[in-house]
């Protein structure tokens, strides 16, 4: 059972391919992992009937040689994508027991390539959050304890489900979203890799929208082998969303091994932050040794409006989310809490459906849109925004391949440590991936080492937009040489 | 402010003349299959909630996909406006919460919008005209419905409108008195059904205005407006208007001041009554709507619709004034309506002679057969007699093969009984009498039976009529009444 889990997309695929056993069986060995690590609280939906009929009716299919390119492969789906006739919550009270009668673009891929689904996977509220503190269903717990230590955890968010699963073995990769880094956080603090493709590589049709400008789905994975696998299933045109790009999908798996010899990598002096971890700073420096032992030149770059990114982005994502969120009203769908009139019908539904960190989102994005206040606030952090994007095509432009940074300020910390007395605290686990979404480019988190406590930290490399082909390579260089990091089992 | 505004009628009040400023913003449902960013249906008059997509109903993470048909049609009514085409436009979201608005926001167009200044030019009565300014079009979704009438305790909602395309046409503040309002109304109206863009349907909601009424004193600074909401009759819109404007000046001159609000027409009572103040009016928090890109086109794609544009009220009336000979009034009246100006132009194709006949055919069109029409109150799609039918008749006239009366007696029976003019005149002996034997016979008959008149007539020829009248009632009103006078010239010898 554990070989079964353990292993990577890569490596199930060849052994489906060869018959050394089926896609049930697989599905099987991961639905046992799954109801044994309940503890971790990463499925908030298991969907064991539905995984084997699906397993089943692919096995059917490979011994007939007409597996898609994830055939049998069993995977999580954060619960921010829509599947039809499962239950899709955003793990937010206000949608309830809402059953979609609509499968995301993005899952549909999936299942079109032949994977297998096992279940929804937990997350912040609307994917609000950095820790996984804000589900409805409670946190999920990180599969990695500081050594000697009992202390439980935070997976990073918002995908944390999809991080701690994938860490633990539960599935052989989960979908993700990253708004301001809730791909790229969340790998960093569990050793997973997390791709954040650039804005309109994948479809947000779907998703339960958060911040529709900055929305990306992606993978989360156990190499980056596998993060390609799954890339070339998630991303495509569709029609449906008129924000992504009609450009084809290339094999990303192919970019894996491929020379980076020659590269310009860009190190951002703007990211050396003031009072930054000595061990963060050692990883940043070993991970650009590891690219230049390959091949790779480095350089220093200068990314000046860095600084103005993390409020910048706290204006711009609440004010598209104070909208998105307009919808959960009480009156088609979800929650409903009664009132004596439609204004009181909504606010009894909406104060009682949307937990603390949503409605601060929903009252700080409703104020910077407000009249006499839109201009000082929204319409200053867009032209922050495009200076952000330019810092970048100006540093592209002088010929520079990628950027390399560590991917979060500081390892995995515990349930309850941060946030509480100050949400900024909180927030500050974004500043290294807030400019990405920003400027709408792909990055990649890729596990590198670990802190002095033996927790897992991540490295993350920012590439050209629609380029995620170099960044899988890049990423492969500081994989091979920082090695694979998986948790002690103890849940 | 535009120099060239037509004054209008001013409203007298204790303290002198009142000038009365309006400006509309006019709400046209776009013609087009499906709504303006699902593929619903746009049919009027379905089961509530029967046409209703995910994107409509606002299911999470549905998207908006802009409608091209929408795009086209938007643009070329800018087009039919005169009007600015604006090759990037953006799409704002407009947020306030009620259920008719599932989204929690209207998606519409507010910094940048599709269409931008035009004109329009408007027929007054007595032949005049004036200019109305256009200051922006721009697309956004129409709301749902809410039913208050379904239970005593809960309201519902029908979401078959929710997403429909409107066109916000907005006007500047160019128009100065119910008169002109409503001649704006009708004008609008009429372009954008020959345009095809919208069915102008104001029954069913498909255009209904917002007016925004001042007053002030002629030449002096703007007074505080009023909005009067959706409007859905041109007779209402002046009814408003006008009271509206009394209400206002009596306010003012009685030491009050106008507070900007919105109001609503109650039709039954002819009066306007106060639905909200500036105060409680919402902040909509207008943002560009991150779902949806900037909306953008080529001048290639502009020129390439202006190309298709049809012809338009005021060419069509130009044309008719020139190359028919139609006076302006009958032009203007022709063109009013685009079913009338087809029936007419589908009478012109079927005559033999249209250089001949044009005119005959105009008057034909707007006195007998509008005049019949008006009469049973039908409207020319529904006419009993056909343009080709009514074509036939005329060419009957022209040709000289039957007189104007008899015609009327031929438009009659097709009226009633339908069949093709030309067999109903040889069947039933409807032929004029050209043959000046036959018709000299009659003459000759009457001279010398009236001796006593044909002495009077010879003193005051003005009396030969009596004769001519005598001829026709003889010949059943079918000898040429070209000969019939010349024969009497003749043998009277006047």
């Amino acid at each position: 059972m554990t070989d079964l889990t353990s292993m990577t997309i890569a490596e199930a695929k060849a052994g489906l391919a060869n018959k050394s056993f089926t896609s049930l069986e697989l599905t099987d060995a991961h639905l046992a992992a799954i109801e044994a690590a309940r503890s971790l609280n990463a499925f908030i939906l298991e969907t064991p009937d539905q995984a084997r009929a699906m397993a089943r009716a692919i096995d059917a299919k490979i011994i007939k040689g007409e597996g898609g390119p994830l055939a049998g492969i069993p995977l999580g789906i954060k619960d921010l994508f829509a599947t039809k006739d499962v239950r899709t919550t955003a793990c937010s009270k206000i949608l309830g027991n809402f059953v979609p009668p609509y499968e995301s673009t993005v899952t549909s891929q999936l299942w079109r390539d032949g994977a297998v689904m096992l279940g929804k996977l937990n997350n912040d509220e609307f994917a609000m959050g950095s820790s996984n503190e804000t589900s409805c269903f409670g946190p999920v717990v990180n599969p990695w304890r500081r050594e000697g230590s009992n202390t439980t955890l935070v997976p990073g968010g918002s995908s944390g489900g999809s991080a701690s699963a994938v860490a633990a073995l539960l599935c052989m990769g989960a979908t993700a979203t990253d708004t301001g880094g809730s791909i790229r956080q969340p790998a960093a603090f569990t050793a997973t890799v997390g791709v954040k493709p650039t804005y309109g590589r994948c479809s947000r049709w779907g998703i339960v929208a958060f911040a529709s400008s900055l929305d990306q789905a992606g993978p989360i994975a156990r190499t980056v082998r596998d993060s390609a696998i799954l890339m070339r299933s998630m991303a495509g045109h569709d029609p449906k969303d008129t924000t992504s790009v009609d450009r084809t999908v290339p094999d990303y798996e192919a970019a894996i091994g491929k020379s980076v010899k020659g590269m310009k990598i860009g190190i951002p002096k703007e990211y050396r932050l003031d009072g930054m971890p000595a061990e963060i700073e050692k990883l940043w420096t070993e991970g650009a040794a590891w690219l230049k032992a390959a091949g790779a030149e480095l350089v220093e770059v200068s990314l000046p409006h860095t600084k103005y990114a993390l409020p910048a982005y706290y204006i711009v994502a609440p004010a598209e989310a104070s909208s998105n969120l307009a919808r959960y009203d009480g009156v088609r769908y979800g929650l409903r809490v009664p009132g004596r009139s439609i204004g009181e019908l909504y606010q009894n539904t909406r104060a009682e459906g949307f937990g603390d960190e949503v409605r601060r989102r929903v009252m700080i994005g409703t104020y910077v849109l407000s009249a006499g206040y839109y201009d000082a606030y929204y319409l200053r952090a867009q032209k922050v925004r495009t200076l952000i994007k330019k810092d970048f095509e100006d540093c592209f432009a002088k010929g520079v391949s990628a950027i390399l940074t560590p991917a979060t300020p500081s390892a995995a910390f515990g349930v309850g440590e941060k946030g509480g007395a100050d949400p900024v605290e909180m927030y500050l686990n974004d500043i290294f991936t807030v400019t990405v979404n920003m400027a709408g480019l792909p990055g990649i988190a890729v596990p590198a080492g670990k802190d002095a406590q033996g927790l897992p930290l991540g490295l993350q490399l920012i590439g050209r937009p629609f380029d995620e082909e170099t960044l899988f390579s890049l990423g492969e260089v500081v994989e091979q040489a920082a090695g694979r990091f998986t948790p002690q089992r103890w849940w | 402010m535009n120099v060239s505004v037509k004054p209008g009628k001013l409203i007298k009040g204790q303290t002198g003349d009142w000038e009365v400023v309006i400006g509309m913003e006019i709400h046209a449902q776009v013609t087009s299959n499906s709504k303006l960013f699902s593929g619903a249906s746009t049919e009027f008059g379905g089961e509530p909630n029967s046409h209703v997509s995910l994107v409509d109903a606002a299911m999470p993470g549905m998207l908006p996909v802009i409608n091209e048909e929408c795009v086209r049609q938007a643009v070329t009514t800018g087009l039919g406006l005169n009007a600015q085409i604006n090759l990037r436009s953006v799409f704002d979201r407009k947020n306030y919460f009620y259920p008719d608005s599932p989204q929690g926001y209207q998606i519409s167009q507010y910094k940048s919008p599709i269409v931008g200044e035009g004109e329009v030019e408007v027929e007054l009565d007595g032949g005049k005209t004036a200019t109305i300014g256009i200051e922006r079009l721009h697309l956004e979704q129409d709301a749902g419905k809410l039913l208050h009438d379904q239970s005593p305790t809960m309201s519902y909602v029908d979401l078959n409108r929710c997403g429909v395309a409107l066109m916000e046409i907005v006007s500047k503040p160019d128009i100065r008195d119910a008169e002109q309002a409503k001649a704006y109304v009708t004008k609008l109206r009429s372009i954008l059904r020959y345009l095809g863009t919208c069915d102008g349907d104001m029954e069913k909601g498909s255009l209904r205005a917002d007016v925004n009424v001042s007053v002030r004193k002629p030449g002096g600074p703007l007074g505080t407006r009023c909005e009067i909401k959706n409007m859905n009759s041109i007779t209402f819109i002046g009814q408003a208007i006008e009271y509206e404007a009394r209400r206002q000046i009596e306010i003012i001159e009685d030491g009050g001041t106008i507070d900007q609000e919105t109001r609503l027409f109650d039709p039954n009572k002819g009066e306007t009554r106060s639905m909200r103040s500036k105060e409680e009016a919402h902040d909509y928090r207008y943002f560009p709507d991150p779902d949806l890109l900037p909306l953008e086109f080529t001048q290639g794609y502009v020129d390439e619709l202006r190309s298709k544009l049809p012809e338009l009220p005021d060419q069509k009336k130009a044309r008719f004034i020139e190359s028919l000979g139609l006076s302006p009034y009958d032009a203007g009246v022709l063109v009013a309506e685009r079913e009338s100006a087809v029936f007419y132009e589908t009478v012109l194709a079927g005559l033999a002679d249209k250089a001949r006949d044009g005119k005959l055919a105009a008057n034909w069109v707007i006195n007998e057969l509008f005049g019949r029409l008006n009469k049973e109150g039908r409207d020319i799609t529904g006419s009993p007699v056909s343009a080709a039918q009514l074509a036939a008749i005329v060419d009957l006239i022209g040709e000289g093969t039957i007189s104007g009366k008899i015609a009327k007696d031929l438009f009659e029976i097709v009226w009633t009984e339908g069949g093709d003019p030309r067999e109903l005149v040889e069947a039933r002996g409807m032929k004029q009498v050209t043959d000046l034997g036959a018709i000299e016979k009659v003459v000759d008959d009457i001279i010398a039976a009236n001796p006593d008149k044909v002495a009077q007539a010879k003193a005051k020829p003005q009396l030969a009529g009596w004769f001519v009248g005598q001829v026709m009632k003889q010949s059943g009103g079918k000898a040429n009444p070209q000969a019939v006078n010349d024969l009497l010239k003749t043998k009277l010898g006047i």
